[in-house]
């Protein structure tokens, strides 16, 4: 081994052309000075656009090369704009998703300790039972969809932005299962596990959300995918869910537990919602294909929006199940539309809520 | 005794079993959409797989939480402990080749985790799929921050600053795109399953991640093994995906042709792709030579031979599948008989002034191990290895267009590394088409596997070869330095070179642009194709007698 100062093979040691080129200069970072985030994941997945030589080497029997344009309806003149605002890599993911379990762990330990549990109010325990816990396998589809949509985009930037909010759904799906899994045994009733499931199915209530998500399962487009979840079923349906009615009366049938499950999804969703934002105002906006663009979003939102108000609707019956009122479901649902509206002005696209999409 | 803190505070919970057979329960049959198969394969299921490993999300994440502390931790240490002072540069030069490359596959194989969940019915192995999925983003980051690490701290950044412009253009790297876009597209069950799991993650890992990361750490790098060990804890979760789909696959006697067609492509393929690079990389970017180590021969005996062959490919007969032992047989021959590795270092020294990285010449201590491990290296490679380093001084010939006997290699069509075991080249036609390929193996994966139909039977969801595959043909006819300028493997300085044939960090001992202008490269493989027959009968013939390298 080269054990003397004068072999070091250290930075610094000798100087010659690019001894100090410290930096990967492939890329143009997105601010003064490239972010770890950046380093980590522009330009891993090749494009022949810009460094891929000899092109995509091997096809689908179609001729469809491994990473194509078309499998998106919208268009970009420069899909390697995009950085998620979350700045998202292992590290960090590993980090977040490790204090969220360790979070909703030492909360139901602690509940559990202290026998809270039994002391939820008996229609709430209904509620958790046959609602809350049906909500699960919605979650879950729209996690499934987007681990499959995390194969298609044209850059590393917009597959890992999708691959970590699929991450997150499945996470929260399990972690939904997993809590009542952990308590059903504390409740002073029977808590019937499969009761979830069952009215998933089966319940009139969820038969519009549970067709909503497998329409979205069913759509072959990645982006079409990632939209309608972030931009319409999430606040139309499971924000409005979770948000306008658990959070809301949880704690007036003596649960102050359930909503530390539901809080971590809450706050996955604003990170995956602006990292939807901000990859769908790109594309809004872009030099060439903004109007393109702009009217494919318009498609989507016509398609989309009236299956998940019609799912939010349908809904509605649970907001008059609990013993105490609180919030009631106009309310929550003008929230959700205002939120919707709000999202789609960031976007950039003008599309008139109860207007051109009823 | 006091009692403890976990005995009081003690819970009951349900167990791992009753966790996962919970979650499991989260899928359901749709009934509103059907989800069309995006990507199409022609394997049948008549049966879900299960899933093996029973691990949930929530204790997955603080493991690996943990696992990632323990690296950046030993990292830092590496610093502290002036890890790059006593590293050998030998070394750490091959990684501009292997963390250009190894990243791009990594993210594959999280992407073809949405194909094999899309296809693969049932829903007890989609944690499993998930958490590959993750892993694989795992990987392909954690190995970017570790080229990131070495640009910053040792001594020769260059090539380390271009890395992933020098992964789409480089000719060495080629060959590990063939190895990443395996694993995306074609068949469904092909690419996620047998191609990645069965084969690359089951078989060559071990290689990859355990017998290279041992090498790095004799040459004073402590950095890749503790990465790249890390990396492989995750595999055993991978190994266990594909085991459970492949007997999924399996119970359907209706897949066993494609299977037998699968597992010889995947095999053949992997070793002519992996064993070329971290053969090399392993026997000619150490200056390890104790003759008590293994070399890696030695090591393929032992991962891919012993554990992998005997102890997983060949239970397989007993479900009734063909197992191509000739295969095995013929892929020890050539890293054993035939001299694979040593003519794939031979290749890759030839085209120095085209690589992103510094090749340091041997000396008398490799020449004397190789010469211990491998009886009569130095009658065949010794020549040319004396040759390099006579050469490696800036205005010499560079050592490819010096007139030593060595004729520049055809590229192999099918696994891209050129074939180099002169007998063994194949020519064939397909679609009309002439094409080189190193092996019968090769040209059959070429020609019958990646087919529309395979004996007799429709196969319309396989891959198909494509593109510029044979990287000799974009620079067909062009002046070396102009090569070199188009690929961008120049410094900032817009004069030296990246690539170098020795170590010297002295600007006045490094090549310039100046120094490898006026040779022309040229592709063996158009020069075929414009032959007339005769012509290409005898160039053929000739190669197949190969080549003897004479000291200049």
């Amino acid at each position: 081994m080269a054990t003397t100062f004068n072999k070091s093979a250290a930075a610094g040691a000798k100087k010659f052309a690019d001894w100090d080129s410290r930096h990967y200069r492939y890329y143009k970072p997105k601010g003064r000075k490239a972010t770890l985030y950046e380093d980590v994941t522009v330009d891993v997945q090749p494009d022949p656009n810009r460094y891929l030589l000899q092109g995509w080497i091997i096809s689908f029997a179609d001729g469809i090369p491994a990473y194509s344009p078309t499998r998106t309806r919208l268009n970009c003149s420069d899909w390697h704009f995009y950085r998620a605002p979350d700045e998202e890599w292992e590290r960090p993911h590993y980090q977040r998703q490790s204090a969220i379990v360790k979070m909703i762990g030492q909360a139901v330990a602690n509940a559990r300790q202290q026998k809270a549990v039994s002391n939820f109010d008996p229609d709430w325990v209904h509620i958790l039972q046959d609602h809350v816990s049906a909500s699960k396998h919605a979650e879950y589809g729209l996690g499934t969809a987007l681990m499959s949509a995390q194969r298609d985009g044209m850059t590393q930037m917009i597959n890992n932005s999708i691959l970590t909010n699929a991450s997150y759904k499945l996470r929260y799906s399990q972690d939904l299962t997993l809590y009542f899994a952990d308590i059903a045994p504390d409740f002073s009733q029977t808590f019937d596990e499969s009761a979830g499931k069952e009215h998933w199915l089966n319940d009139p209530i969820w038969q519009p959300t549970r067709k909503l998500v497998e329409t979205v399962l069913a759509t072959a487009d990645h982006l079409e995918q990632y939209f309608a979840i972030n931009v319409l079923i999430e606040p139309l349906v499971l924000e409005l869910f979770r948000s306008g009615f658990v959070m809301q009366l949880a704690a007036l049938h003596g649960d102050f537990l359930t909503p530390t499950v539901i809080s971590a999804a809450e706050a996955d969703y604003s990170r995956n919602m602006v990292n939807t934002i901000s990859l769908m105002q790109i594309l809004a906006d872009d030099e060439k294909f903004s109007q393109q663009n702009q009217k494919v979003m318009t498609e989507w939102l016509r398609r989309w929006w009236p299956l998940a108000t019609e799912a939010a609707q349908h809904l509605q019956p649970i907001w008059s199940l609990p013993r105490v009122k609180a919030r009631g479901f106009a309310d929550a649902m003008k929230n959700a539309e205002n939120h919707v509206q709000q999202i789609l002005r960031q976007i950039g696209v003008d599309f008139e809520e109860g207007g051109e999409h009823s | 005794m006091a009692t403890p803190l976990s005995k009081i505070t003690a819970q009951k919970g349900i167990s791992l079993a009753e966790a996962t057979r919970r979650i499991a329960d989260l899928g359901w049959l749709p009934t509103y959409a059907q989800q069309s198969l995006k990507y199409p394969t022609d394997y049948k299921f008549s049966k879900a797989p299960k899933d093996p490993m029973k691990q949930v999300l929530r204790s997955y994440f603080p493991m690996q939480e943990e696992k990632d502390n323990r690296v950046y931790g030993a990292l830092d240490a590496g610093l502290r402990g002036n890890m790059f002072r006593n590293v050998e540069p030998r070394w750490i030069e091959w990684m501009k080749l292997f963390l250009a490359i190894i990243p791009f596959p990594e993210i594959s194989a999280a992407r073809s985790m949405a194909i094999e969940a899309n296809v693969v019915p049932g829903h007890d192995l989609r944690t499993g799929y998930t958490l590959q999925m993750i892993d694989e983003m795992r990987h392909s980051t954690i190995q970017m921050n570790l080229k990131k690490w070495y640009m910053e701290n040792y001594v020769d950044p260059s090539g380390f600053d271009i890395t992933e412009a020098a992964f789409g253009k480089c000719y060495a790297t080629t060959i590990g795109r063939q190895f990443g876009e395996g694993f995306i597209t074609g068949d469904a069950i092909t690419a996620t399953n047998i191609y990645l799991q069965v084969v690359a993650e089951t078989a060559f890992t071990n290689t990859l991640f355990v017998a290279m990361p041992s090498e790095a750490a004799s040459n004073g790098d402590y950095a890749l093994p503790t990465v790249f060990l890390s990396v492989q804890s995750d595999e055993s979760r991978h190994i266990g995906n594909g085991h459970s789909t492949l007997m999924s696959v399996l119970n359907d006697p209706d897949n066993h042709l494609l299977l037998e067609r699968d597992i010889r492509y995947a095999f053949w393929q992997n070793h002519a792709i992996v064993d070329a690079a971290i053969g090399t990389i392993i026997e000619y970017g150490t200056k390890d030579r104790r003759k008590d180590k293994e070399s890696y021969a030695e090591l393929w005996q032992r991962w891919i031979f012993d554990d992998y062959y005997r102890s997983y490919l060949l239970p397989l007969e007993k479900y009734g599948l063909k197992i191509h032992h000739d295969d095995v047989q013929a892929a020890w021959d050539r890293i054993i008989k035939k001299d694979y590795v040593h003519y794939v270092a031979q290749f890759f020294s030839a085209g120095w002034p085209v690589n992103f990285w510094r090749i340091d010449p041997l000396d008398e201590r490799d020449f004397e191990w190789f010469e211990y491990k491998y009886p009569g290296w130095y009658n065949k490679f010794g020549a040319w290895w004396e040759n390099y380093r006579a050469l490696s001084k800036p205005g010499s010939t560079p050592v490819v267009f010096a007139d030593t006997g060595y004729v520049y290699p055809h590229r192999c069509w099918s696994c891209l590394v050129p074939c180099l075991i002169r007998e063994d080249m194949v020519v064939d036609e397909v679609d009309g088409q002439l094409y080189t390929y190193c092996s019968e193996q090769c040209r059959w994966t070429h020609k019958v596997a990646f087919a529309s139909e395979y004996q007799g039977r429709p196969t319309p969801a396989m891959g198909r070869f494509s593109g510029r595959r044979q990287w000799e043909e974009v620079y067909h006819g062009w002046d070396l330095a102009d090569i070199i300028q188009d690929l961008g493997f120049v410094r900032s300085d817009g004069k030296t070179l990246i690539p170098q044939p020795h170590l010297e960090f002295d600007d006045a001992q490094m090549w310039t642009l100046d120094h490898v202008r006026g040779y022309e490269l040229r592709s063996p493989l158009i020069d075929l194709r414009n032959m007339n027959p005769e012509q290409r009968q005898k160039h053929i013939d000739q190669y197949r007698q190969g080549f003897s390298v004479h000291k200049i």
